[in-house]
Parts: C-alpha cells; structure tokens; sequence
C-alpha cells in the first residue's frame, strides 16, 4: 500500500444496534452503491445493545459523504464517526507463522522487539510471531519477513478511535 | 389482556387507522386471517400478490396514508418484491406483511421459506422479521412510524407463522395499550437551518433565469399551497417532474408542465438555460437531467431534500436545505415578503420562455376519420369529459408520457403512476388502490395493451369488490415505447415488439371479468364511448381504443445526449430555438 493511497484512507466508526442481520445490511448496502470496503472489523462495545463496526474505506474511491449519507439511513446505523487521515489511532493486529533457520531467530526476535512483537510459539524451522500497530507499520513488518518464508499470515481487520489533544503516536 | 399475536397484529393495525388492506392469504399467514373476519378493516382480496403491493400504493397516492398489503411467504412474498421496489423508488408509504415459516423452521429450506428480509433489504426503507409474539405491537407501531416519516418509503413485516397460530405456546402475549418505539438509530430531522433559507433567499433574490424544479417530495410534504404562494410571489416559472405532476396547476400561468425525457420543449429548455435552479423535493434523475455534464451548466442550485443523501448525490447544490419541504418554503416566504423578491431584471427571461411555448407547443397530426386513433387525441378527450379532480393512474411506456403530456392536471394527488421503477402493469392495480381509498372520485387507468397483459386480472378483483375504475386502454398492438427506440435508434428494426393485431379480444376478456367493455376504432366514436363509460357507476369499464402504432413520443431527449439536443416533433424542426 502506497502511501498516498494510506492517506485517502478513512475509517468509519459505525455504531450499530446489536441485532441480527446489521452487519449483513451493512455489507450489502456497500456492495450495491459500489463501494469499497478495504477493512471491516466488528466487535461488542461496553453497550450490550450496541456494537461497532470499523470500516476502512478509500475516500478518493467512493464520494465519501454519499457513503456516510446513505448508511445513515440504515435504521438500525445509530452513529457514525469518520476518522480522517491522520486524526486517529488506527491499529491491527498480525499473527504470522515465518520459517526461520535456527541461526537467523536472533535478527527477527531482536526486530521483532524493537517493534513491540511477541513470539508466541516456535517449532524446529518456524515461529509463529504476533504483532500490533498502525496499519503501516505492519505493512513493513510483513515485507521484512517476506524473504524468510511466510508460511501463514493473518491480520485484523483496522480500529481506530479519534485522537486525544495531545496525541501520543 | 391475553392475545394471541395474530389477534395481536390485526389490533395494532386498526390502532394505526387502517381501513383498507390489500391481500391474499396462504399457508404461513393463515393464522392472521382469522381475526379479520372480525375486523373493522375492510380487506380487498387480490388475483394476484403484486396487484396488492400496487394497490396498497396507488391507496397511499390517492390518500397520503400508508397502504397496507399483507400477503403469504415463499412465493407471495416474491411476487411482491416489484411493488416493494416500485415504492422505495417513488418513496411511497407502504407497510408490506408477509407470512414466514414458523422461528424453528427458519434456515431449513421448508416449504415455502423463502429469505423475504434479506431479499427485500435493499428495497425496503426498513424490514423486520419478529421472532416473538409479544414484539408484534412494537414492531407494527415501529413500521408505520418508518414509512409514513423522513422520506416516506415502504417497510416489509415478516411474520413467522409460530407467534401467530393461537395452537403454537408461542403465539402467547399480553397485549397493552401502550407500547414504546425503540428505534434509536432513526430520528428524521425536519427543521430547517435558517441560515441556508437566507442564502437562498439572495440567490433566489439576484436570479435572473430562476426555475422551480418541483419534484414528487412536494407531494409528500403536502406543500403544494405553500408552492404556490411561493412562485405567485416570486413570479418564477415551476417545472413539475413526472412524479410531481399536480403539485402546481398546469392551467396556472407561471406552470411550464414536465421536464425531462419527453418534457415540453419549454420546460426542459428553461431548466438548460437557467441561472437558478430552486429543486423542491426534486432528486436530479436522469431522467430529468439528460447527460450530466451538459445539465443546465450555468445554474447555480438550491436544493431542499428531507433525506441528506439526496443533496449532492447527482449536481453539488450551492445551497443545500436539509428538512421537510413545506418547513423550508414557508421559511423561504416568509422571508421574501420581509426583504422583497430582489431588483433582478427578468423581464428578457420572461419574454424568451413566452417565445419557446408560442414556437414549441406539444403537438401532434389530428386523427383522421377512417384511421387509427391519435392516441394524444384520445387522452384530449377523455381529460375534457372528466371531472377535473379526477384520478388519473397510468401504466407504463408511451401511453404514460402522453397522459402526462396531455393532462391538464390542476390538483394534487390527481396523478399516480410509476416513475422511478416504471412497472408495467402498474394502472390498473394503483387505480383499484386509489378508488378504494377515495370512493367518491372518478378514477381513470390510462394502460398500455402490453402493460394491460399484465395486471388486468385484477379487474376481477375490482368487480368482485365493488371498485368501479375506468380504464382507457390504448391499444396500439405493440410495446410502443420499446419500438419507438428501435424505430429511431435501430434502423427500424422491430425485434419482439409487435403484439398482435387481434388477440387478445380486449372487450370480450373485460366483460369476463365483470366490466362493462367498448372497442373504439374511428375518431368520431371517442366521445360517445367516453360518455357511456361516465354513465357506469356499477361496475368497472374498459375501454379498448384502437390507437395508431407509428406514432411517437416527442419532444425526446436520446439518451446519452444533453437536454440541449432535445429532439421535438418533425413539424417543428426548423424554428430558431
Ligand atoms: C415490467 C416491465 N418490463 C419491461 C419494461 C420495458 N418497457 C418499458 S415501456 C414498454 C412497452 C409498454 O408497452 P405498452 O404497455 O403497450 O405501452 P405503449 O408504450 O405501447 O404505450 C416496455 C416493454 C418495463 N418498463 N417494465
Ligand atoms: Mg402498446
């Protein structure tokens, strides 16, 4: 991912009822007006009857008001928070599986700790390793193993939340 | 009170003041056709499930209050999908039951199970599917809040049959009085911000080339009294779209009649040359703009939408006015009596849209006696030999752009027909809705011979029922509207268009079905047939005119070309435009 295209990236925070079907009205309302979706992420919030799905959207691909606007008139859509580039803290997490020559296991756990990864498990020629952070970031750490041999990835899909005032990140 | 949920689901919708519905029982929805025959509703049994839906929208055209159809799973609910879609696209209240397997059965492929809620989804303003007896009331209280506010549209109930089947323990409620909606995701917002009525106020203060681009919304808003007090103020000319036709009287001297497609010349060409363009309720279809990026380049746009993602959809406004359409008018009034109208000169602008009616009337060649019909002729008729409140309903294809044409239509809610889906078959159905909702008017179909194959069966329904519409069939024997194309865009290439000459006998099949039935082949008999179809009172009529095939719509615009390209009728081809 370029970073020109990560800067067109908008994050929608889309907090629904927690009923069934939400999400597929969700997902298909996307599909039939042609939109996008590059992430999706869904999980409970402190609100029993509420959940929240983040949704990572490419603004320069869709007009992304249109998109707000019409998912605003899901019924069951309750809020929506559009987090623009560069105003929030967007994370994923990766779990991926590299194998590795015993000699080389130094390089990638030393990597791996400066970048505040975990190895959760490890085999004669492969590691499995964990990592979370802003989405490019993991971009970087994904082609950094790449010439190791990856022998199973998975990411997350992205959530964000606005930033504070004083942004740490 | 103990109830059961069907009981349950009839009482909520008399709470709703639901007099009329539209339906056919089966399997899945049995149960709830029990408590009916006990009802105050009265309910109209259909031929055929997509004559219900259209029924139920012609009733809320007419009448401005929800219609109402309740119809089986599985194949019902299919057959009801068309008028769903129909009224999500011309935001028509609607309130759709259907019946549904029962809860334990969802997901198996029972007989007739059918994914009703995710098939409708995306053509339903809202769709429910109630798993327990008790959330009966809620949900029926929920739905009608749904599709009669905000923008209007219709909602689909789905019932399984379990919470309603008084031998299920699961049809067991307690019914109270009163219920709470819980919709935290839908507050519609009718206010208008007082800063964008100002700034439009001075654009409409500085325009010298202003339009009223009315648009169906009008007619949902009830704004139609407070328009016109807006353009007799102003003295700006009004457009009214196919889905407004009505909101502003044709017979008033500032009414320039239909843009679009096949709009008068000088309605679809003020719009182009504008410098303003005030859409009221009004959406931008392609229909009305012709090629996008040739649209009335130079207007600036105000344009008042209660639904947010209207404005700017299609054209970026200058100024947008989110809210209902009759709250910003009256603002807008109230404002210019305050300030006056402004100091614009529009007195050239005035003189060139006189100019433009004088040279591009509509126009067509008189019928001929000893010829087929002019079909344009035929809809003079009719419209000088009816009351002039009188309901018009059409079906679809050229047919439809004539009435529209043609009408003169001075009241609102006078005119009902498909405009965003265009569903064939729609007149008939929509026509039987709007009579059983207005008794006391006169209720023409104007349909198509290819659209009349389509629903006509529910003439059965009307006769059977006691709902005496006309319906003026104008039978050219062919689907015009597709051979218009191919005669113009495909070398006169005629590729499945023709229907035939004499089957079906539309005469014999309408006195089959009950009706009281002419066939008018030469002009001199049009008005005679008319008034022996005014004389019936007692049973539907049909009228089947025999209408010339060659015959175009004009003026056109080709798709993919600009409004400027208008095509208008051969006989005024070379005035200076
Ligand atoms: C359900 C449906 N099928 C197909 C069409 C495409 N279509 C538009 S107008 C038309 C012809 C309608 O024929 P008829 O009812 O005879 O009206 P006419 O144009 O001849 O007046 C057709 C096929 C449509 N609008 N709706
Ligand atoms: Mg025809």
């Amino acid at each position: 991912m370029t970073v020109e295209s990560e800067h067109r990236n908008h994050t929608l925070v889309v907090t629904v009822e927690n009923k069934a079907g939400v999400l597929a009205r969700v997902a298909s309302l996307f599909a039939r007006r042609a939109f996008n979706i590059k992430s999706l992420a869904v999980a409970p919030t402190d609100d029993e009857g509420l959940s929240r799905i983040s949704i990572v959207v490419d603004g320069a691909s869709a007009p992304l008001e249109q998109v707000v606007n019409q998912l605003n008139k899901l019924i069951n859509v309750v809020h929506i928070q559009d987090l623009q580039p560069g105003h929030a803290v967007e994370r994923e997490l990766m779990l991926v599986t590299v194998t590795v020559e015993p000699d080389h296991r130094d390089d990638i756990v030393e990597k791996l700790d400066r970048a505040g990864g975990k190895v959760m498990s490890v085999g004669i020629d492969a590691m499995m390793l964990s990592l979370v952070g802003a989405p490019d970031r993991i971009d970087a750490f994904e082609d950094f193993l790449r010439p190791y041999g990856i022998l199973d990835l998975q990411r997350t899909g992205r959530v964000a939340l606005a930033n504070l005032d004083e942004p740490i990140d | 009170m103990k109830l059961d949920g069907g009981q349950a689901l009839i009482r909520s919708l008399e709470l709703e003041g639901v007099e009329v519905m539209f339906g056919l029982p089966g399997g899945a929805i049995l149960p709830v056709y029990d408590p009916i025959i006990d009802s105050s509703i009265r309910h109209i049994l259909v031929r055929h499930e997509q004559g219900a839906g259209h029924m139920a929208e012609g009733y809320a055209h007419a009448t401005g209050r929800p219609g109402v159809a309740m119809v089986t799973s599985g194949p019902a609910a299919t057959n009801i999908v068309t008028p769903l879609c129909d009224a999500y696209l011309d935001s028509v209240p609607m309130v759709v039951i259907t019946g549904q397997v029962p809860t334990g059965s969802i997901g198996t492929d029972a007989f007739q199970e059918c994914d009703t809620t995710g098939m409708t989804s995306g053509i339903t303003k809202h769709n429910f599917l109630v798993t327990e007896a008790q959330d009966i009331p809620r949900t029926i209280k929920e739905a009608f809040h749904i599709a009669t506010t905000g923008r209007p549209g219709p909602v689909l109930v789905d019932i399984p049959k379990d919470i309603v089947d008084p031998r299920s323990p699961n049809s067991a409620m307690e019914w109270s009085d009163d219920v709470e909606m819980d919709l935290p995701g839908y507050q519609p917002d009718t206010s208008v911000d007082p800063a964008a009525i100002q700034a439009a106020v001075a654009l409409m203060q500085a325009a010298e080339r202003p339009v009223l681009y009315i648009g169906g919304g009008i007619l949902k808003a009830r704004a139609a009294e407070v328009l016109r007090e807006l353009a007799e103020l102003t003295g700006f000319h009004v457009v009214t779209t196919l889905m407004a036709r009505g909101a502003f009287p044709d017979s008033h001297e500032l009414c320039l009649g239909m843009p679009g497609m096949h709009g008068n010349f000088t309605a679809v060409t003020a719009m182009q040359e504008s410098d303003l363009l005030i859409a009221l309720g009004s959406r931008f279809d392609d229909r009305v703009t012709g090629r996008l990026d040739g649209f009335a380049v130079d207007a600036k746009i105000i344009h008042v939408d209660i639904d947010p993602a209207e404005l700017g959809k299609v054209r970026r406004p200058d100024v947008a006015i989110q809210g209902d359409c009759r709250v910003a008018i009256e603002a807008m009034v109230e404002l210019l009596r305050v300030q006056g109208v402004g100091e614009a000169d529009r007195h050239a602008w005035r003189s060139r849209i006189s100019g433009w009616q004088e040279r591009f009337p509509l126009t067509y060649e008189p019928s001929v006696p000893g010829e087929a019909l002019k079909p344009q002729f035929v809809i003079e008729k009719l419209r000088d030999a009816t009351p002039d409140d009188t309901i018009v309903a059409s079906g679809v294809g050229q047919h439809q752009m004539w009435a529209s044409q043609y009408w003169t239509f001075d009241h609102p809610y006078t005119w009902i027909n498909s405009g965003g889906l265009g569903t064939m078959g729609f007149s008939i159905p929509a026509a039987i809705g709007a009579k059983a909702g207005c008794p006391d008017k006169t209720v023409w179909a104007i349909d198509g011979d290819g659209c009349f194959q389509m629903t006509a069966q529910e003439l059965v329904t009307a006769t059977v029922e006691n709902i005496p519409i006309k319906v003026a069939l104008l039978n050219n024997s062919y689907l015009g509207m597709v051979r218009q194309w191919q005669d113009m865009f495909y070398d006169e290439r005629h590729s499945e268009v023709f229907l035939s000459k004499d089957v079906p006998d539309y005469k014999g099949w309408a006195e089959a079905m009950g009706c009281f039935a002419l066939r008018v082949d030469d002009p001199d008999e049009v008005e005679d047939a008319i008034a022996q179809a005014n004389e019936v009172n007692d049973r539907p009529v049909v009228i089947d005119f025999r209408t010339e095939a060659r015959e175009k719509v004009y003026p056109m615009v080709a798709s993919g070309t600009t409004n400027s390209d208008l095509l208008v009728h051969p006989s005024q081809e070379d005035q200076p435009r």
